[in-house]
């Protein structure tokens, strides 16, 4: 069952280059994304895969194609395509409790209903000690949880994830990438994440999409063998690394002569 | 510990101590005695304050002059709504934006003039002018506030599912709002100096008319005595209002250091 249908999408950008020409971001993205299963759009910075989540997200407008998000057209922001963000975007005034809560508000229910919802989700992100907390008492990885519960609780259809580990040290993001397949494991969600990390795409998801630099197309679809039970270092982890590794390698930076 | 660390505090206020001292000792023994009325010593302005706050006229200017502020503020709080909006539509913003910068320059003081033929000699010209002062900075520290709102906040709150209505009163206002407090203490400051000019010439009560009666009569000591409540007071609303920000917005860093 498809959850996210993204069909010949184009993006053209008005004059975002040092020459004041129109910038081609995206062209001829088609993208089926299955029900419950872990997507991961890979490719250099500036290829064009934080757009083509901004579209999906419904932050901005495809010039041309369409997307749809369980058979109803994208057209705005919504709830069944909440967002993880790098910067994770927290509601510095609210508490973690609070902005757990945000969207359950924002949809109207009662108190105790919401006070259910959120420290489950607290539970299941670890959290359940720090509900009083504000972000800024806490440390990067814990305030990526609480971005991830808030971005849960509304049972998005699909939930983007925009390289929502690249801020954090290597060992957290080993860690939180580990945290990331427990809460999977729990709570399945169709899931699309952007990400320059080969390794982060090929722990994390089920299907990589590995997309060409300037202007952004998908260049391959790569099945993962086994997902998230891959081990590294093992023969199979190697070979997929590589061919991936391959895959962007050909794709030179172009973006100068053109 | 706690004692020793008053001592210290102390340590800061041995210039003033012997800028008091040299002061009471210029004008008791230095400053022949006409000069000694228009500057009187420490201990003379103390006295004149004690008489002043033991008959009543003082808490009563201070009282006329502290209402006039506050109704003047919440004359100008409508700054806030109206920033806010100008902030959030780019066509009012448009509208409104050459107007504000027109007026702005101008000081609240030059429209004194005017406002007493508008209003006469009173509260309301007094307020008129206060206003001035305060609204301003409040409307150009919201319409910056909006503006600086991180936008992934304002998107996060979108795809959690939030309409205008919502990133209006659950986002963009409460991110505004240790800017729109900033914008409060520099408008009540500014109103504040505006009240006491406007109080100098347009009215029969208030710390600004307290000093220029004074003058009238030579009491120096009581023109003296008005000034520094007109310090004290503009000092003690400053402190309040960082004091509360600080406490209502333990978030907001910019407050905090």
């Amino acid at each position: 069952m498809l959850a996210l249908k993204v069909e010949k999408v184009k993006k053209i950008f008005p004059s975002l280059n040092s020459k004041g020409q129109e910038v081609l971001a995206l062209d001829d993205v088609s993208l089926e994304v299955n029900k419950n299963e872990f997507y991961s759009i890979l490719g250099h910075s500036g290829c064009g895969k934080t757009t083509l989540l901004n579209l999906i997200a419904g932050f901005e407008v495809p010039t041309s194609g369409r997307i749809e998000c369980a058979g109803k057209l994208v057209s705005a922001p919504g709830a069944d395509r909440s967002m993880v963000f790098q910067d994770y975007a927290l509601f510095p005034w609210l508490t973690v409790y609070d902005n757990i809560a945000f969207g359950l508000k924002i949809k109207g229910m009662s108190s105790s209903e919401i006070d259910q919802v959120v420290t489950r989700f607290a539970a299941l992100v670890g959290l359940s000690q720090f509900t009083g907390h504000y972000p800024h008492q806490l440390s990067g990885g814990m305030r990526q949880r609480v971005s991830i519960a808030r971005a849960l609780v509304v049972d998005p259809t699909v939930l983007l994830m925009d390289e929502p580990f690249a801020a954090l040290d290597a060992q957290n993001r080993g860690m939180m990438q580990a945290e990331m397949i427990r809460i999977l494991n729990e709570e399945s969600k169709t899931v699309v994440l952007v990400t320059h990390s080969i390794e982060e795409a090929i722990n994390l998801s089920d299907v990589i999409v590995v997309m060409t630099r300037r202007p952004g197309r998908v260049k391959k679809i790569i099945r993962v063998p086994e997902p998230r039970k891959m081990v590294e270092d093992t023969p199979a982890y190697l070979e997929i690394r590589r061919q991936i590794r391959d895959l962007i390698a050909g794709e030179h930076d172009v973006s100068e002569t053109v | 510990m706690n004692y020793l660390r008053s001592m210290f505090q102390l340590r800061r206020l041995v210039l003033l101590a012997i800028l008091l001292a040299s002061w009471e000792f210029a004008s008791r023994y230095i400053l022949d005695k006409t000069q000694a009325t228009l500057l009187p010593p420490p201990s003379g302005v103390l006295k004149g304050a004690m008489e002043l706050s033991s008959s009543g006229e003082l808490w009563k200017h201070v009282l006329d002059s502290l209402r006039r502020e506050f109704i003047a503020f919440c004359y100008a709080s409508v700054a806030i709504p109206l920033g806010i909006t100008m902030g959030c539509f780019k066509w009012l913003n448009e509208q409104v934006d050459p107007i504000i910068e027109i007026l702005r320059p101008i000081p609240p003081i030059a429209w004194i003039p005017l406002s007493i033929l508008w209003f006469g000699v009173g509260n309301v010209q007094n307020q008129f002018i206060i206003f001035l002062g305060i609204f301003f900075p409040i409307l150009l520290n919201t319409i910056d506030a909006v503006k600086n709102v991180e936008p992934s906040l304002i998107r996060a709150a979108r795809c959690l599912g939030a309409g205008d209505w919502n990133v209006i009163t659950r986002v963009i206002l409460r991110a505004a709002l240790p800017q729109i407090t900033t914008g409060i203490r520099i408008g009540l400051g500014v109103g504040w100096m505006a009240l006491v000019a406007a109080e100098l010439v347009g009215a029969n009560s208030g710390l600004g008319f307290l000093i220029n009666d004074a003058r009238t009569v030579l009491r120096t000591d009581f023109i003296l005595t008005g000034m520094l409540a007109i310090g004290l007071i503009g000092l003690c609303l400053d402190r309040m209002i960082r004091y509360s920000a600080k406490t209502l917005m333990p978030w907001a860093r910019s407050l905090n250091s």
